[in-house]
């Protein structure tokens, strides 16, 4: 199966880790992946709060691009994502909105028809067209005995969740227990990590981001894995700063689900970007699942 | 009657609603609250997103454009995926934050200097620029965080997740010229 692929920025470079692990992993299930040459910026949510009009032709810029013999476009962030999936709405909706944006895109001769590309999570396109068996397939190393927290955020459940439930959605559960993992049920998994709120109001974001730190950990969490850049870079990246700010010790390596993936499929962890988080995720996996720790002291 | 003239008169209200896609929505809120009963980040508003809607309909615009509560949002949908009334809060607030930044009416937030500085960077290279903005918005916003914020861009940089050059993309004309167009059509209404 072939896809558009549409990494965004962040997946360049700060979650590189998610990019290597992406195409590591579709490259064994057979999900081919075709950049989108020349792919430009979502504007994450800094573009909607100026000027949605300029944020949607800069997000349909994408859209328009996408091979047209290609049918569906894979994101693996979840503000890409979203924001993808909301300017194929917005202009399939309202047709005077889809009229101005394409006037935008013409100034660049491009055109775009709402409808034309279907925006895909990677999670979906694992749990749905890969699916049960062909992932159970390619296990090699079960995560028997190591306990895994799914966070699945906000932006890929909310607010078009699909066929999930926006509250208390399951495919990234699924997925771990056909890699063999324990799946830590908690209460937190699709609440807010604060978003880009760790650079406007640090208390405030702090405060989101200890709550999920705690109840993972509450629950017995030995890591946490999650499908959004953002999210990572707030839970690992300012785990540190958070323990400081709350007199806490919490020590929970946070990874994306596509890096736990690849371990389960017996990948090499350096090309699934093991090593770029701040709380090192390797030991606690190696030290957790079931004879790994054995084969890595060969 | 008098509800009635109000409701029609309501400039504001109508801006707000044509400014957000299923806007139209708002005229069915119940006021029962549950938007800021499931906003993760109700305790810092000042007024909830159902107060907000509230003083909307009433007309409030200053009240309302000066209110802290957009610069809190943390776009988690939330409330509107719980809303019983299918009302776009979320969208709502965007459209509120653009107004209170195209009037400049927000106070004691670096929210859309963040957002200014992020977009800069798109316009400027397609891609945005972590190290940019973590630099440019830190420095010029709030020197003292980006003093805290040393040591984590250190640990980021060494693990290869911070790079000191932005990309640019190769066609970075053609977004220009879209970017330029789509502002000349927002600017006509």
């Amino acid at each position: 199966m072939k896809y558009a692929y549409y990494p965004g920025c962040s997946l360049e470079c700060n979650a590189a880790a998610y990019d290597m692990s992406v195409r590591e992993v579709a490259d064994l299930l057979g999900i081919r992946l075709q950049e989108i040459d020349d792919w430009n910026c979502c504007g994450a949510t800094e573009y909607f709060s100026q000027d949605e009009l300029t944020a949607t032709a800069v997000i349909a810029r994408n859209l328009a691009l996408v091979d047209p013999q290609l049918k569906q476009v894979v994101a693996p962030c979840a503000a890409c994502y979203l924001n993808l999936k909301k300017t194929d709405r917005l202009m399939a909706e309202h047709a005077d909105f889809n009229q101005k944006v394409n006037e935008a895109l013409a100034a660049g001769g491009l055109h775009y028809r709402p409808g034309t590309v279907q925006v895909r999570h990677m999670l979906d396109v694992i749990c749905d067209d890969i699916g049960e068996a062909a992932v159970r397939d390619k296990v090699v190393k079960p995560l028997n005995g190591l306990r895994v927290a799914p966070y699945y955020g906000c932006q890929v459940v909310r607010p078009y969740p699909g066929d999930e439930n926006p509250e208390y959605p399951m495919k990234m559960d699924h997925l771990l227990s056909w890699l063999g993992a324990e799946v830590v049920d908690y209460p937190v998994k699709a609440h807010c990590c604060g978003g880009h709120m760790t650079q406007i109001s640090e208390p405030q974001a702090f405060e989101l981001i200890r709550r999920l730190l705690q109840s993972a950990q509450d629950y017995d969490a030995d890591l946490i894995v999650c499908m959004c850049p953002m999210c990572q870079l707030n839970l690992d990246g300012y785990q540190g700063r958070v323990n400081g700010y709350f007199n806490t010790e919490f020590k929970l390596p946070i990874v994306y689900f596509t890096q736990i993936m690849g371990i389960a499929f017996g990948l090499d962890p350096k090309k699934l970007g093991f090593g770029k988080e701040l709380v090192a995720a390797l030991p606690v996996v190696r030290a957790k699942v079931n004879g790994l720790a054995a084969q890595a002291a060969q | 009657m008098a509800a009635a003239t109000v409701a029609e008169n309501n400039t504001f209200r109508n801006e707000v609603m044509a400014e957000t896609p299923n806007g139209h929505r708002m005229l069915h809120c119940l006021q029962c609250g549950t938007c800021g009963g499931s906003c993760p980040s109700g305790a810092d508003m000042e007024l909830t997103p159902r107060a907000l809607i509230a003083l909307i309909n009433a007309g409030q615009r200053d009240r309302v454009l000066s209110a802290n509560t957009m610069w809190a949002c943390v776009s988690c949908y939330y409330c509107t995926v719980r809303c019983p009334q299918e009302i776009p809060v979320t969208d709502i607030i965007y459209t509120l934050k653009r107004l209170s930044i195209a009037e400049r009416r927000y106070k004691d937030t670096d929210a859309p200097a963040l957002a200014k500085t992020f977009t800069d960077f798109v316009d400027k290279y397609g891609r945005s620029f972590e190290f940019g903005l973590a630099t440019g918005y830190h420095l010029l916003s709030r020197p003292l965080s980006a003093l805290k914020m040393g040591p984590m861009g250190f640990s980021m940089f060494t693990r290869g997740r911070m790079s000191l050059l932005p990309t640019k993309i190769r066609n970075i004309g053609q977004l220009q010229a879209i970017i330029h167009k789509a502002r000349e059509i927002g600017a006509r209404r």
